[in-house]
C-alpha cells in the first residue's frame, strides 16, 4: 500500500509539474495574478508528493519488499542498515527519483523564500522549473521507473554492488545531484530573465546565492567521489579523468566562472549576457553530463545504464533545453545592455580573465571527453583520451588561474593602476618563488611539478590572506582586528574560498610528485624497509562480516622509536553479488599517509603486499573542504540574507 | 560517480595492478617500464591504465613490455610494438597527427579565440557608451514603478 501510494505520488508530482511548466507562464504573459500566484503552491504540493514517493521507496528498501524489482536486483537482507537506505540511489532508477526530488525541492525553495523576488520572475522562474522537472519526471516514469514489481518476488535480493556500500560513496551522489540540479535553478533564472528582456544587479544578486550553494554542493560531492578512489581502489590515485569524473567536473568549472561573473553582474552591470550564457551552459552540461553516465555511450564495453531508448530520451532532453534556451538567448541577447564602464586592468577585468580561463578549460575537457566517441563516428578511429592527454592540457589552464588570483582578487573596480596594487604583494611572490626554489633544490628527481605546484598554493594562500589584511585599512593592530571582524562575510568567503584552491593545488602536486611506492612478496613474520618506516606482516587472517567474507591482513608500522599501530587492509569477497573488492588501510597523518594493500596470496607462499608513502595527500580534500567553507562563508553574507528575508528585515536598517 | 567507472572492471578479477613477479631486476629498466605503463590504456578495462588494472590482459602487456625494454627496444619502439598488436586504442594520448590535430589545437585555439573575444569586449567597455534617452516602454515602467 505504501509503495503503491508512491507510486500514485510519482505520478501525480508529474501532472503537477506540467501545471507548474504552463500556468504560471501564461499568467506572466498576460498579467494574470492568479494564474502566477500558482507557481508557489505548485512547487510546494510537487515537492511533497515526490517527498512522499522517494519515502515509499526508501521503506521498500529498509524492509526489503522484494516484490519490488528494483529492491530485488540492489538489495539484501543481510546488508547493514545504513547501505540499505543508500542503496535506494545507488541504482539508475533511484537516484534518478532523488534528481527528480532534489529539482522539486529547488523549485518549492524559491517559492518559501523568494518572497522578494518580483511576481512575474518568480512565476517565469518556477515555471521553468517546473519545465525540467517535468522532463525528468517522464524520463524516470516512461523509461525507468523504480516503482514496478515482480510478479514473482523473489527470497532475496541480489545485493547492491558492494564498491557503493562504503560511506564516503554513500553520500556522493546526493552532494552530486545538489550540485547538478542546483544549477538547473539559476537555467531557470536565465531563461526567465531572457523572456522578460531584462537582467540587472538585483537579478544577479538573486541568482547567485543558488549559484553558490550549487557550486558547494558540487564541490563536496566530487571530493567525496575523488576521496573514495583514493581508498576504495587499491592504488591510492585521486582523479582518473574518466568521462563520468569529467561529466561532473564540466559543471563545476562552469559554476565557478558562474560564480564569479554574476558577482560583475551585481555589482558592476556588466558581463550580462555573458552570465546568461554561462547559466544555460553550466546547467547544459550538467544534462550533458547525465546523458554521458547514463547512456553508455562513451563507456566503451561497459556501461551502467545502457539502453538506447534511455539514451535517446536524455539526448532529446538535453538537445530541448539547451536549443531552447540558446535560441532564446540568440533572440535576445541583444538587448542585454551593460551599463558599467571599466578600464581592462581592473577588477572586472581580472574577473574576466577569470572567466576565460575556466570555461576553456573546461572546453578543452569537453573535447577531450568526446574525442573518442568523434573519432569513431567519423573516422572509424578507435581511439583513448587519457590522463597524458587531460594532464597536459588542463594544468596550465589551472597554472595561470592560481597566478593572476591574488592580484586580480585585489584590485579595485573600474580602473586599476597595476603598479600601485601590486605593491604589497611583491614580497609574498618572493617568498612564494624561494618556497618553490627551496623545494626545488631539496627534492630528488628534477620534476618541476612540486616546486610549481607549492609556490602557486603559497602565492594563492598568502595572497588571500593579505587581501584580507589589506582590507582592514590602517591602524593598530586592534583597530585593523576589529575591521577584520566586522568585513562582510562575502570577503571571507571570498579569502577562505581561494586558500582552499591554494590548498587543493598544494595537495595535488606534492601527492602527485612524491608518492613513494612499494611491491613485494611478504611472508608472514617479514619486515621491511618503506622510506622511513618499518613496515612487518604479522598476519593474514579470514574474518567474517555481515554480508561479505574477508581476508585481512595485519601489518605494524613504525618509524622510527614511534609505533603507528596495525593497520588492517582486506580483500573482500560479496559472495551474493560476487565481486571481490579491496579495502586500503591508510594511517592518516597531517604531512603523509601510509596505504598498504594486501594482494594475492603467491605460488611459493606469501603474498603480495603493497606498501605507499602519499604525501599530502589530505590536503586534497582539505582544501575542497576549506573551499565549501568559503561558498557557505559567503552565502550566509547579509545582503543575501537581507534579499531572501526582506519581508521580515525592518524597512530601515539600524547603524551597526 | 567513479563507481560506475570501475565497477565491471573488478568484477572480472581479483585486484592488483603491477604485481611482484612482473618487476624486473634493472631499477632503471623497471621504472621506464612504469612510466610507459602509465601511458597505455588496458584494452577491455575502462579508462585504466595498464599499470593499474587487474585484468589479465593487462597484465599480458606489462609483461611483453618489459619483454621488449629488456630485448633493448627504445621506448618508442616498445610502445611501437604495442601499437602494432593491440591498435592505436591503447595509446592514452592518441598520436598527433591528422585530424587528431583538431583534439591537440583544440586548447590552444580556443584559448586565443575567447582571449580574442574578452579583448574586443574590454576596450569597447572602457568606453563609456552615450546616454540614450529613455524609450516609451522604459518611461512608462518608470511611472509603474513611482506609483508603486
Amino acid at each position: 500500500m505504501i509503495v503503491e501510494l508512491g507510486h500514485f505520488c510519482l505520478v501525480l508530482a508529474f501532472a503537477i509539474a506540467c501545471v507548474q511548466m504552463v500556468v504560471p507562464l501564461v499568467g506572466a504573459a498576460r498579467n494574470w495574478r492568479g494564474w502566477m500566484a500558482l507557481g508557489d503552491p505548485a512547487a510546494t504540493l510537487q515537492v511533497l508528493l515526490l517527498g512522499y514517493a522517494f519515502a515509499a521507496l526508501t521503506w521498500a528498501f529498509v524492509t526489503s519488499d522484494f516484490s519490488l524489482r528494483l529492491v530485488t536486483l540492489n538489495s539484501h537482507t543481510a546488508k547493514p542498515m545504513l547501505y540499505k537506505v543508500t542503496g535506494v540511489w545507488g541504482n539508475h532508477e533511484g537516484s534518478m527519483l532523488l534528481w527528480c526530488l532534489i529539482i522539486a525541492l529547488y523549485g518549492a525553495m524559491v517559492a518559501w523564500f523568494g518572497g522578494n523576488l518580483p511576481p512575474r520572475l518568480r512565476a517565469r522562474v518556477l515555471a521553468v522549473q517546473g519545465s525540467v522537472g517535468a522532463a525528468s519526471l517522464a524520463f524516470l516514469i516512461f523509461t525507468s521507473n523504480p516503482f514496478l514489481r515482480l510478479e514473482v518476488p523473489p527470497f532475496n535480493g541480489r545485493d547492491l554492488n558492494p564498491l557503493l556500500q562504503d560511506p564516503g560513496l554513500a553520500f556522493h551522489p546526493p552532494f552530486l545531484y545538489l550540485g547538478y540540479v542546483g544549477l538547473s535553478l539559476t537555467f531557470s533564472f536565465a531563461v526567465a530573465a531572457l523572456i522578460e528582456g531584462r537582467v540587472d544587479a538585483a537579478w544577479g544578486r538573486w541568482v547567485r546565492p543558488w549559484t553558490l550553494l550549487a557550486w558547494v554542493c558540487l564541490t563536496i560531492g566530487i571530493a567525496l567521489g575523488s576521496w573514495w578512489a583514493y581508498y576504495e581502489l587499491g592504488w591510492g590515485g585521486f582523479w582518473f579523468w574518466d568521462p563520468v569524473e569529467n561529466a561532473s567536473f564540466m559543471p563545476w568549472l562552469f559554476a565557478a566562472a558562474l560564480l564569479h561573473s554574476a558577482i560583475v553582474v551585481e555589482k558592476r552591470e556588466a558581463l550580462k549576457s555573458w552570465t546568461i550564457l554561462l547559466a544555460i551552459l553550466a546547467f547544459g552540461f550538467s544534462l550533458i553530463g547525465a546523458f554521458i553516465v547514463r547512456s553508455g555511450v562513451l563507456t566503451s564495453v561497459h556501461a551502467f545504464a545502457n539502453d538506447p531508448e534511455r539514451g535517446l530520451y536524455l539526448l532529446i532532453i538535453t538537445g530541448v533545453f539547451m536549443g531552447g534556451a540558446l535560441t532564446l538567448f540568440a533572440a535576445r541577447a541583444e538587448s542585454l545592455e551593460a551599463k558599467g564602464v571599466f578600464q581592462p586592468i581592473s577588477r572586472e577585468g581580472a574577473l574576466i580573465a577569470n572567466n576565460v580561463l575556466l570555461s576553456v578549460s573546461a572546453f578543452v575537457v569537453f573535447v577531450g571527453t568526446i574525442w573518442p566517441l568523434v573519432a569513431e563516428m567519423v573516422w572509424d578511429r578507435k581511439l583513448s583520451v587519457g590522463p597524458p592527454f587531460f594532464d597536459a592540457a588542463f594544468t596550465p589552464f589551472m597554472v595561470a588561474l592560481a597566478a593572476i588570483l591574488p592580484i586580480g582578487a585585489a584590485l579595485p573596480w573600474k580602473r586599476a593602476v597595476l603598479k600601485r596594487s601590486l605593491g604589497p604583494f611583491w614580497g609574498l611572490l618572493a617568498l612564494s618563488v624561494a618556497l618553490g626554489s627551496l623545494i626545488w633544490a631539496v627534492q630528488t628527481g628534477t620534476s618541476a611539478l612540486a616546486p610549481v605546484g607549492a609556490a602557486l598554493a603559497s602565492w594563492v594562500v598568502l595572497g588571500a590572506g593579505a587581501d584580507l589584511w589589506l582590507r582592514a585599512g590602517r591602524g593598530g593592530l586592534t583597530q585593523k582586528l576589529g575591521r577584520l571582524s566586522r568585513l562582510p562575510r562575502a570577503d571571507w568567503g571570498k579569502a577562505v574560498g581561494h586558500m582552499g584552491f591554494g590548498i587543493t593545488v598544494f595537495g595535488v602536486s606534492a601527492l602527485t610528485a612524491w608518492t613513494h611506492e612499494d611491491i613485494r612478496v611478504a611472508h608472514i613474520g617479514d619486515a621491511w624497509q618503506v622510506g622511513r618506516y618499518e613496515v612487518t606482516l604479522n598476519a593474514v587472517e579470514n574474518v567474517e562480516g555481515p554480508n561479505y567474507l574477508s581476508t585481512m591482513a595485519r601489518i605494524r608500522v613504525v618509524q622510527g622509536d614511534r609505533d603507528l599501530g596495525t593497520l588492517t587492509p582486506e580483500k573482500r569477497i560479496y559472495p551474493v553479488a560476487g565481486m571481490p573488492t579491496t579495502e586500503a588501510a591508510i594511517d592518516n597523518g597531517v604531512f603523509r599517509d601510509v596505504y598498504v594493500v594486501i594482494g594475492d596470496p603467491q605460488e611459493n607462499g606469501g603474498w603480495a603486499v603493497r606498501t605507499f608513502i602519499k604525501p599530502f595527500a589530505n590536503w586534497i580534500w582539505a582544501g575542497c573542504i576549506v573551499m565549501s567553507l568559503g561558498g557557505l562563508l559567503s552565502l550566509t553574507d547579509r545582503r543575501f540574507r537581507v534579499a531572501a528575508g526582506a519581508r521580515k528585515a525592518p524597512k530601515g536598517v539600524p547603524a551597526e | 560517480m567513479r563507481w560506475l567507472a570501475v565497477l565491471l572492471v573488478l568484477m572480472a578479477e581479483p585486484v592488483s595492478a603491477v604485481e611482484p613477479d612482473e618487476i624486473l631486476q634493472d631499477p632503471a629498466l623497471e621504472e621506464r617500464a612504469r612510466e610507459l605503463s602509465k601511458e597505455l590504456r588496458c584494452p577491455v578495462c575502462r579508462n585504466e591504465s595498464i599499470d593499474e588494472s587487474s585484468a589479465s590482459i593487462a597484465k599480458d602487456i606489462r609483461v611483453l613490455l618489459r619483454e621488449r625494454l629488456v630485448a633493448g627496444d627504445t621506448d618508442e619502439q616498445a610502445v611501437q610494438f604495442l601499437v602494432d598488436r593491440y591498435g592505436e586504442f591503447v595509446l592514452f594520448s592518441p598520436p598527433a597527427q591528422g585530424a587528431n590535430l583538431i583534439l591537440y589545437f583544440a586548447a590552444p585555439v580556443l584559448l586565443v579565440l575567447s582571449g580574442a573575444t574578452a579583448a574586443v569586449y574590454l576596450r569597447r567597455r572602457a568606453k563609456p557608451s552615450p546616454a540614450e534617452p529613455l524609450s516609451e516602454a522604459e518611461k512608462a515602467r518608470v511611472a509603474e514603478l513611482l506609483k508603486e
